[in-house]
């Protein structure tokens, strides 16, 4: 018989005390610090005054930061898109393969989290630079394509120009991708794997080609693991710092870079606090979207 | 110089830099971070350190000498040795801040005066730094090291063989466009751009401010990226022909394997200067031992082998007479007695300005 928690009231205490103590004290507790800095002013060089002001907000809100705050979103929605249209493929691959193939792609897919954030995003710096290996590869397919053409009496191919792969916007939303693709992968898989399949072949039974099948069954079946990937590629990505820092340019800054200075070099807390807690804001409002999304998708399921 | 002292690309603020970005949300936090030699009461130097910033054996040549363990942990820049500090001394004895900070610092009540009485080796120092504009009568700080911001920059890509002398190459002009880089640091960048408009680093009028603003949102196209103290791997890479950045970075990359291919020049308008400076930070658990490792960094001979290790300028007169004339009259570590006239130290002009100066480079990465 099932019990439900009012039958085992210490145990379920016991159980559950822990983490949240954990949570009140080194989340909640560090948070509402953070939150009541915002309303704060800098009385000193280490003291903060609680005021109640809004300033901070106030200032955050200037079309600058703004500005920032949009191009930000633009980015992490860039990057979603893109993790979802690579990825999909992808979990549907290993969702579809041998239990043995499975637990391979899946290590593979987890591989990266082994590495340190930081030296995946120097690795990349490695692979992308102007003499990094893309463009190694791309060089000695030129000479090697130029030296071809010699030999058939054509003109030969002028001198190979690097591509400029790094320190632009492009190169922030590949390592964005790069860093995110497991994110979107995981979930997408674990939806995919628990699906009917029975469903599937009823589809392609009743004569629907397999993309039919694809966008008409899979698709819509899969929807909550698509929402719950979006969801958690789409608030690290808003956050990033340290691609853009790394791989962008002189106008990749994210809020995130913004926020990060205002804690340490501008030495303002309160307003770096005020934009902390607006992007914290702007995730809530993200959480609430996939909510909603979700509940949809319950409800015509 | 002694081989395999130079770590390629890995520069005291560089990588770890990062790091200790991602692990500042822990320090804000906590801020009552394990020093663990502390604990027990037994005598100990808790040193709070730039990366690469230290002779290799001069710790243990410490111990070997008064007995006394030092317990070393690294810092990246001089915000989050500030910021760690900024709720209370976790239990450090002896940290390095610069300059600018020395003054932040000791106006925030987050230094104690020295005892120059326990730091007799204050003699080994140049008569230059006995003092300092920053830290009148040298209350707070002893000299570490100094160093000059200036431009690096490959040879080959200069044409005729020019020395890019003037900081025009860097603000304001296109000569180098898509092929050079600048120091995200907002402070520095805005005040070389008053060096090179004319006006002192320091007190820069707010007219100037702006004109320094347009000047470097026109310069943007042409900046390849603002770089976070990598500079000598930029130009390494050959992703940038010329870059901005400290002469003792462009120094260990020109002793480098293939650093022939690089120099460094302070341009003729000047530069600013920093100078690193050992302090004890208020609450230091072990201040007796603290002075004595002070003193011992400014002993001569330990003066050297630091210096041999991380090659940067040292204000230790006693060190570097015992240093070989390659170091002495090397002019990437020395430059020219005129632009050295030329510069300043760039001082601590409250908070305020901080904030100023950053909104400003907010404002010129957003345009």
């Amino acid at each position: 018989m099932e019990q439900t928690w009012r039958q085992a009231k210490a145990a379920f205490a016991a159980v559950s005390a822990p983490p949240i103590v954990w949570l009140l004290l080194f989340f909640l507790v560090p948070l509402a610090v953070v939150w009541a800095y915002s309303f704060g002013v800098n009385s000193g060089p280490v003291t903060i005054d609680f005021t109640g002001t809004f300033a901070n907000y106030t200032r955050a809100l200037e079309p600058l930061y703004v500005g920032i705050f949009w191009k930000s979103l633009i980015v992490a929605t860039l990057t979603t898109l893109l993790c979802l249209i690579v990825g999909f493929p992808v979990a549907l691959a290993i969702a579809f393969s041998s239990p043995k193939a499975k637990a391979w792609l899946l290590l593979l897919i987890m591989l990266p989290f082994w590495t340190n954030l930081l030296i995946r995003t120097f690795a990349l710096i490695a692979v992308l630079r102007e003499n990094g290996y893309v463009n190694a590869i791309l060089e000695w397919m030129w000479t090697h394509a130029s030296g071809l053409m010699t030999l058939v009496g054509l003109q030969p191919l002028g001198d190979f120009e690097p591509l400029t792969l790094l320190y632009n916007n492009t190169a922030v939303v590949i390592g964005l991708v790069y860093v995110h693709l497991p994110f979107m992968v995981l979930p997408l898989y674990s939806a995919l794997d628990r699906m009917d399949r029975s469903l599937m072949e009823a589809s392609l039974d009743l004569g629907a080609g397999h993309l039919r099948t694809i966008w008409s069954v899979v698709v819509p079946l899969a929807a909550p693991g698509v929402a719950s990937g979006v969801l958690i590629t789409f608030i690290p990505a808003l956050g990033a710092y340290l691609t853009p820092d790394l791989l962008g340019g002189t106008d990749s800054q994210m809020i995130a870079n913004v926020i990060e200075r205002q804690f340490k070099r501008a030495n303002d807390w309160p307003f770096g606090a005020a934009l902390s807690f607006l992007l914290m804001y702007l995730t809530f409002i993200a959480v609430a979207v996939q909510a909603l999304v979700q509940r949809r998708s319950e409800r015509r399921g | 110089m002694a081989k395999g002292s130079f770590r390629r690309g890995i520069s005291r603020r560089s990588l770890l830099q990062q790091t200790g970005a991602a692990a500042i949300g822990i320090s804000l936090a906590g801020g009552v971070a394990a020093c663990g030699g502390g604990s027990g009461g037994g005598r100990v130097v808790n040193f709070y350190n730039w990366d690469t910033y230290i002779g290799p054996t001069t710790l243990d040549d410490f111990r070997t000498a008064t007995g006394v363990p030092v317990q070393m942990s690294l810092f990246a820049t001089n915000d989050e040795l500030f910021a760690r500090l900024r709720a209370g001394n976790p239990g450090f004895d002896v940290i390095v801040p610069s300059n600018e900070f020395v003054t932040r610092m000791s106006q925030a009540q987050m230094l104690q005066e020295l005892d120059h009485a326990k730091i007799p080796n204050i003699s080994n120092l140049l008569p230059e730094f006995q003092d300092a504009a920053f830290d009148p009568g040298r209350r707070y700080s002893m000299p570490y090291t100094w160093l000059v911001l200036g431009i690096g920059y490959r040879k080959a890509a200069m044409p005729n063989g020019m020395v890019p002398n003037s900081w025009r190459y860097l603000f304001d002009s296109p000569q180098f466009s898509q092929k050079l880089a600048l120091l995200s640091e907002s402070a520095d960048l805005i005040r070389l751009c008053a060096k090179y408009l004319g006006h002192s680093v320091n007190n820069i009028p707010d007219a100037m401010l702006s004109q320094i603003e347009q000047m470097l949102i026109r310069q943007k196209p042409h900046v390849k990226q603002f770089h976070q103290d990598n500079g000598q791997d930029l130009l390494a890479s050959g992703e940038v022909d010329i870059v901005l950045e400290y002469n003792g970075d462009i120094a260990q990359l020109m002793n480098a394997e293939g650093g022939d291919a690089f120099d460094f020049v302070v341009p003729q308008e000047g530069t600013l200067i920093n100078s690193d400076c050992l302090c004890i930070p208020t609450g230091a658990p072990h201040v007796d031992d603290a002075h004595a490792f002070i003193n011992y960094l400014l002993d001569g001979e330990a003066g050297k082998k630091i210096t041999e290790e991380i090659l940067f300028p040292t204000p230790n007169a006693a060190a570097r007479e015992l240093m070989p004339d390659s170091y002495k009259n090397n002019p990437v570590i020395f430059p020219p007695a005129d632009v050295m006239a030329k510069s300043e130290y760039g001082a601590f002009e409250g908070d305020e300005r901080a904030r100023l100066y950053e909104e400003i480079f907010t404002r010129i990465s957003a345009a």
